[in-house]
């Protein structure tokens, strides 16, 4: 399986490279730009940017497992991402993300990000979401929402088309 | 050919400034730089100066000979600089000395270079709790497997549970389970769970081996070493990452679950796959070797090995080991078992016999110094060819030799190979083909694959064989004398760089097998008349006073990593 890169995604990677003193510098940017493009990060993009910046693709395997939010699958077409931070955890985001995989037939226990059979949804916790006045808080790809009590989030489950 | 030997010195190091420092209250003078772990003179660190004053500082991620990493903070100690003043004078104490003024915070002995007057703390109640606490999280999801991990014994975990560990553990939680039984590459396996991610491996294998094939993944509690999926940690150097792990996570396929280590007995010896000459440690039990380990040797190979040497041990215990002395009976009659007396005898009289030019030695590059000095002896009595077998591979830029004879130099010194290795071996085609040489003594070689024939083998009136183990040569021999593998015997090689190093006796040779330098003896002094030394420490010394490459060296001086010699 090779891995193409449209023409203006490889020139803006190159780009992007130039911002740089070294190459390996530019390894989360390039990253963030192929997930922009591509929605997650694949084996063969990871091998890919690695030839592209003359590193060995662990280097680049290192970051992507790192960073929670560079995506190691394809995730849903709507992300459902629940703040876990203290005021929400407080404020019921533990219930929220429970209520969310009970609607959607996932496994509220399981650890990291979930998507639904058909890939329409993700749902997962993340940490802080800047609003600890207003938990529970969350995003929908990348909407808002405060105060998000179980028949709110019926209605943005609802929304999503 | 110089004639003198020079003791191995470092290059002639321009005067490095001194600079004092005190360690634990005891004052001591250290350079001011010293060499990092590429040899690169750098800022003295407090480890560096606290190894100097002889006070150990625990670690775990530092290692001399790789980059700092600075990741495991069990080097923590406490240190104070001479306080300066508003006028930026040092302060005194009422009884003139510098006050010294405690930093508030510890720093980590491996990374933190020294200043003048700098006070280090490496015992103080603080930095004892410093390290419990350090030791404590490190064990938080340690598998705590020590009955059936191959690291016990040699565990740097378990040598700080002694001095800082807790007897029982608070940790109620449940423990973070992580891959087990990795296989990493083709000779070592991981256990990620025992692995206090120190990345000694990492960056082994990236700065030192220049395969850059491991790192972390995952983050906090679920970190892991790893390869990249679907590629093997393959290289020529895997193994050493095992030795530098300094815990059990690091495992060699060849060497885990076989043995605990506390059983073997390590003896100080060299690795003969080569013309490098790597020293290591050959460690036995009841005359089994179990592992080759490398023997730390700036001058030679530091502390690491090649991993096709560190294996090349097993040929040692083979089944097939010639063990018996045979000789050929009257007539067309096959080889039977005799008695070393009796063909030491048989042959010193035909030798004795032998006309001036028609006796031929081969002698083998994998025969030691004192060995192919007897050979060089027996050569100028019979006055006779010699030459030896030339064995070349592929070399790489780290340890691994073109030359795959341990002492090739050794051969050459002592005369009995010259320059280009095997230029004789045609003459002595010849001189069998013409009937001048009646006589042939091959030592460790298998003269069939080098233009001398069983055709040629067969005009011969006398083949005398010398070997480990059997192959077409002494199959054709009218003397078969069996001989010791260098485990298991005392001697000396030269490497390709001229590094005269000795190696010593681990385990015992099988059957009536016997060190060739032991039966040379009495041959040389049969055939000769002259009596010699009958220690390995005599020989050296007679070689040393009477072959001028060897001129100045004496066995105990070359102590345990050698000396070199000019070639």
């Amino acid at each position: 399986m090779s891995f193409t890169v449209p023409a203006n995604l490889a020139a803006e990677i190159d780009e992007l490279i130039t911002h740089y003193p070294v190459k390996r510098a530019a390894s989360l940017m390039v990253l963030h730009a192929i997930q922009e493009q591509f929605g997650w990060i694949s084996q063969e993009a990871v091998e890919w940017t690695a030839a592209k910046l003359e590193l060995q693709p662990i280097n680049i395997l290192e970051i992507l497992t790192f960073y929670p939010m560079l995506r190691q699958q394809p995730m849903g077409k709507y992300q459902l991402k629940v703040c876990r931070t203290l005021s929400c955890a407080l404020g019921g985001a533990y219930q929220l993300h429970h209520h969310f995989c009970e609607k959607l037939g996932l496994d509220a226990h399981k650890h990291g990000p979930q998507t639904t059979a058909d890939g329409k949804f993700t749902v997962e916790f993340v940490e802080c979401l800047a609003s600890c006045g207003t938990a529970p808080v969350m995003m929908c790809n990348d909407a808002f929402y405060e105060g998000v009590t179980h028949a709110k989030a019926d209605e943005i489950v609802k929304e999503c088309k | 050919m110089s004639t003198t030997a020079t003791i191995e010195t470092k290059p002639a190091a321009p005067a490095i400034e001194k600079i004092k420092v005190k360690v634990d209250g005891r004052e001591i003078e250290v350079p001011k730089l010293m060499p990092d772990w590429t040899g690169k003179l750098t800022p003295t660190t407090m480890i560096q100066a606290c190894e100097l004053a002889k006070t150990d500082v625990p670690h775990y991620c530092y290692h001399p000979k790789l980059p700092i990493a600075g990741n495991c903070r069990m080097c923590l100690v406490e240190f104070g600089t001479p306080a300066l003043g508003p006028d930026r004078k040092p302060v005194l104490n009422p009884d003139g000395t510098a006050k010294i003024a405690k930093s508030p915070r510890p720093a980590i002995a491996c990374a933190t270079p020294i200043s003048p007057g700098m006070e280090i703390y490496n015992n103080t109640p603080t930095v004892k709790q410093m390290r419990e606490g350090v030791l404590e999280f490190l064990l938080i999801n340690h598998p705590l497997d020590c009955p059936i991990c191959d690291q016990a014994g040699e565990c740097k975990l378990q040598e700080y549970s002694v001095d800082f560990g807790q007897s029982t553990s608070r940790f109620a939680e449940a423990k973070v389970h992580k891959p087990k039984a990795v296989d990493l590459g083709p000779r070592i396996m991981l256990d990620d769970e025992r692995c206090i991610l120190c990345t000694r491996c990492v960056r082994f294998t990236r700065d030192v081996a220049g395969d850059d094939k491991l790192g972390i993944v995952n983050r906090g509690s679920y970190n892991t070493i790893a390869a990249y999926p679907g590629t093997q940690f393959d290289n020529n150097y895997t193994l050493n990452t095992v030795d530098i792990c300094p815990v059990g996570a690091l495992t060699s396929k060849d060497f885990r679950f076989q043995m605990r280590v506390w059983f073997l007995k390590e003896t100080k010896s060299l690795c003969n796959s080569c013309g490098t000459g790597c020293n290591v440690l050959v460690s036995s039990r009841e005359e089994k070797m179990y592992r080759y380990t490398p023997r730390e040797n700036d001058a030679v190979n530091g502390p690491w090995m090649c991993d096709a040497g560190r294996l090349n041990y097993k040929w040692v215990g083979r089944s097939d080991r010639l063990k018996d002395v045979l000789m050929r009976g009257a007539g067309q009659g096959g080889l039977v078992k005799t008695t070393w007396l009796t063909a030491i005898n048989d042959i010193s009289d035909k030798l004795k016999r032998a006309p001036a030019g028609s006796v031929a030695i081969v002698a083998s590059a994998r025969q030691t110094n004192e060995e192919l000095y007897l050979l060089a002896k027996l050569k100028a009595n019979l006055g006779a060819l010699s030459d030896s077998v030339e064995h070349t591979g592929e070399a790489d830029r780290l340890l691994v030799s073109a030359d795959k004879n341990p002492n090739t130099n050794g051969a050459r010194l002592n005369g009995i190979c010259y320059t280009e290795i095997g230029s004789n071996l045609p003459q002595i085609a010849q001189g069998i083909q013409s009937g001048n040489i009646k006589t042939l003594i091959v030592f460790g070689e298998d003269v069939t694959t080098q233009g001398i024939g069983a055709d040629l083998l067969a005009k011969l009136d006398t083949l005398i064989v010398s070997n480990i183990l059997p192959n077409t040569t002494t199959q054709l021999a009218h003397y078969v004398l069996p001989g010791a593998a260098h485990v298991e015997k005392r001697g000396s090689f030269t490497n390709t760089k001229g590094r005269v190093q000795k190696f010593m006796k681990a385990v015992e040779a099988p059957g009536d097998a016997r060190a060739e330098w032991e039966f040379l003896h009495d041959l040389v002094h049969n055939v000769t008349g002259k009596n010699g030394y009958v220690t390995i420490e005599g020989l050296f010394n007679q070689m040393a006073a009477e072959v001028p490459g060897f001129a100045g060296l004496t066995w105990a001086g070359l102590g345990d990593t050698g000396v070199t010699v000019t070639i």
